[in-house]
């Protein structure tokens, strides 16, 4: 019995630890494949289309070209090949932690990435895109010095605009944000791979995509550093499907080849310049811990009035008034603030135009007048009746009881949580990253990748957070003491 | 100076003031005692109209109150409350305050007198209640006694024809209560229209040019001290002064 019970529990904890990174020891992943008769790789599928996408027609199924090139060499190794859902950013420092055996989701051979970790062969040679509003004269990145152009995060293209003085290179996560946005004239031009434009970008009527290519670049498979005898396999399975056509006709079934395929190597791509945490990268971070700092306090002296005209709202107002506060309360305390900044910067982009910043801030703002309305609301059921009596009985109009007697006295109450929030609000702030803010924590992972390392600019990034926080609090401390004098801790 | 019509207060189907009608005349002093729950601070509530009442009508400092006032009349009410002082039982300073602020804050906002002449009435009647030295200090700063004659100094700032007490010493120490108690008598010493409810029943007698004895939401008796306290007439009155002697042999 007792046997049977530890064999169970065994069973347990070693699917438990199947489930978790495959564990392979350093080298010895070409085997553990084979022994496994698996081999994993991670991917993001929201790349989209026509990478790794979900199956419209059956969501639980994964298709894309990537998905038939990988079941290809996986059935020329004799396995199978399951795809393991990752951030796209983060893939590469999966890989080498051994979360996944290789990755392949679009990445480009970069001569940064070769140094880190073993790249196959290319399965698909792409070329970098220009966009431009429809009507533009532009047709070539060297005339658009200060210009915005949009591009995806830890590209080649990002990379290719970063080279390039005087362009103000504006970082996305999605494939479709980038075009809706130069759509609405908060960018002057896109340069993504033409997978990702012809796609998402040259289907618009409003935009045009300049013919010729800016550069070109292969997608390959990343392996980790050390297994040489995987890449081996790899690439001899790739060499394979090009020679007897498989890889054409997985490529022209998604619509991607093209002329480009038959040339021989791609150009080996760009080396950005080694980077160190150096005076200029420090400066990058305190510009960026100033927009955190900036955001943060307009985002909360938004925040105050509108969350003490909705308490007020919600304690004095008459039915529909309640019911109207409580509504907001409940609307934008209830859904993630992610989900209220895309809504605010992309969905209502047709209406009001708002730049980042002001999306940034009114978001934040509204959202947390929702928690700050609920604080005010606790205070001002807290004060003691006789407040308002004997305002009343002064002939004080409401407004004047409010302003003079019970705002002051509510605000001396929420001050300890007010901190709080404020707190919480300057750490929030990190989320506007994905409407093209610029904040400490987008610095810090922009900066990571640049130093292939976290550790650094791990620490730099919190550091400046306490700079922010610790004073802000301490003020906070000061002010308590000041205003609220008489509310000394009770004895126990 | 008020004059008080057939009111009538419930709360549901409880009668609390039944049919009350008086007279106060400009300088009167007037002592409301009885037993509690009889009414007496909800009259003098429903003098200033902190509380409605259903029936019957109140005038008071040459403005009419009549049952169901509400927003439209809320500008009337505002200036008859400018006319009519009230202090509390629990004094209901503004805490956030200085003692001088207190005092100046309905002078400013409510009738827009300049800072500089509130202040200077302000700390004329600081003076008036022996706290000319605690003008800066904040209300927990204070004793209760010192608190109450801050706020005596705060209603008497809007220079109001009548001033309502609601049993402005209940809440003190009984070494407060004189401090407390002096400054009412010079008030009445000065020619102010006031009610008081009060349970001090000595201090009644003292500084009353009348008394009223309110139970079950009616003014039982109604005179001067020396026939309301010495001599009671009424058997509600009778009774309630005879518990009190026997409470305080007790």
């Amino acid at each position: 019995m007792t046997r049977g019970l530890a064999l169970v529990i065994a069973t347990v904890i070693a699917a438990g630890i199947g489930c978790g990174p495959s564990a392979d020891p350093k080298g010895q992943t070409l085997t553990g494949i084979k022994q496994r008769g698996e081999i994993t790789w991670g991917a993001d599928i929201q790349g989209g289309e026509p990478f790794v996408y979900e199956n419209p027609d059956n969501r639980s199924e994964l298709i894309g070209f990537e998905v038939d090139i990988m079941n290809a060499i996986a059935r020329r190794l004799g396995v199978k090949a399951r795809m393991v859902q990752y951030t796209w950013s983060n893939l590469v420092p999966s890989l080498e932690r051994g979360d996944f055996d290789v990755v392949m989701n679009g990445l480009e051979a970069t001569a940064e990435r070769r140094e880190r970790i073993l790249l196959s062969d290319p399965y698909f040679v792409y070329a970098e895109t220009l966009t431009v509003r429809a009507g533009d004269s532009s047709r070539s990145i060297f005339e658009l010095a200060g210009k915005r152009v949009g591009t995806l995060n830890q590209t080649f293209a990002h990379d290719i605009l970063l080279m390039i003085n005087g362009i103000e290179a504006k970082v996305y996560e999605g494939n479709e944000e980038p075009y809706r946005d130069l759509e609405l004239g908060r960018t002057d031009a896109v340069l993504l791979d033409n997978i990702i434009a012809d796609r998402y970008g040259c289907t618009q009527k409003t935009l045009y995509c300049v013919p010729y290519d800016v550069a070109r670049g292969s997608y390959v498979i990343g392996i980790r550093k050390g297994d040489a005898d995987l890449k081996a396999a790899i690439d001899g399975a790739l060499a394979a499907m090009r020679k007897d056509g498989e890889l054409e006709q997985i490529l022209r079934k998604a619509k991607l080849w093209d002329d480009r395929q038959t040339v021989a190597e791609a150009g080996p791509g760009v080396n950005r310049p080694e980077q160190s945490f150096d005076g200029d990268m420090f400066m990058q971070f305190l510009a960026a811990a100033w927009v955190t700092l900036q955001l943060s306090v307009i985002a909360f002296l938004l925040a105050v009035p509108l969350g003490m005209l909705l308490a007020i709202a919600r304690v004095y107002g008459g039915l529909p008034v309640r019911a109207l506060a409580r509504l907001y309360i409940e609307v934008f305390r209830g859904t993630p603030v992610l989900l209220q900044l895309f809504v605010l910067y992309y969905g209502l982009a047709s209406y009001v135009n708002l730049g980042p910043m002001q999306a940034a801030i009114l978001g934040l703002g509204l959202n947390y007048a929702a928690y700050e309305a609920e604080v005010y609301r606790g205070a001002l059921l807290a004060l003691p009746r006789g407040q308002g009596e004997a305002a009343r009985a002064l002939g004080m109009s409401p407004l004047q009881t409010l302003w003079h007697v019970m705002i002051p006295q509510a605000l001396r109450i929420a001050l300890p949580p007010m901190t709080n929030d404020f707190v919480s609000l300057l750490k929030d702030s990190s989320l506007v990253s994905v409407i093209t803010v610029i904040e400490l924590t987008k610095r810090m992972t922009i900066a990571a990748v640049d130093l292939r390392g976290w550790l650094v600019p791990g620490l730099a990034c919190a550091a400046l957070y306490l700079v922010l926080s610790v004073p802000l609090s301490e003020l906070a401390r000061l002010l308590e003491r000041r205003l609220a004098r008489d509310q000394r801790p009770h004895t126990l | 100076m008020i004059s008080v019509r057939t009111l009538c207060k419930r709360h549901g189907d409880r009668s609390v003031l039944e049919n009350v009608s008086a007279e106060v005349r400009k300088g009167e002093t007037i002592a409301i005692v009885g037993p509690s729950g009889g009414g007496k601070s909800t009259l003098l509530r429903c003098l200033n109209y902190l509380e409605s009442f259903d029936s019957g009508s109140v005038k008071i400092a040459g403005f009419e109150l009549r049952p169901g006032m509400a927003g439209g009349d809320a500008k009337t009410l505002r200036q008859m409350r400018s006319r009519v002082g009230m202090v509390f039982q629990q004094f209901n300073l503004f805490p956030h305050l200085s003692a001088i602020d207190n005092i100046t804050l309905a002078p400013r906002i409510v009738k827009r007198v300049e800072t500089a002449k509130a202040e200077a009435l302000a700390l004329e009647l600081l003076t008036k209640v022996g706290l000319r030295d605690r003008a800066s200090s904040f209300p927990h700063e204070l004793s209760g006694g010192q608190q109450q004659r801050v706020a005596i100094a705060r209603a008497l700032a809007q220079e109001p024809d009548v001033l309502l007490f609601d049993e402005p010493t209940s809440a003190l120490d009984p070494e407060m209560r004189d401090d407390v108690m002096e400054v009412i008598r010079d008030l009445a010493k000065g020619g102010m229209t006031m009610l008081v409810v009060t349970h001090e029943m000595q201090f009644a007698h003292d500084i009353a040019s009348r008394v009223w004895v309110i139970d079950k939401g009616t003014i039982a008796e109604d005179g001067p001290p020396s026939q309301v306290v010495d001599d009671p007439q009424t058997p509600i009155a009778r009774e309630f002064f005879a518990r009190l002697r026997s409470a305080k042999r007790d």
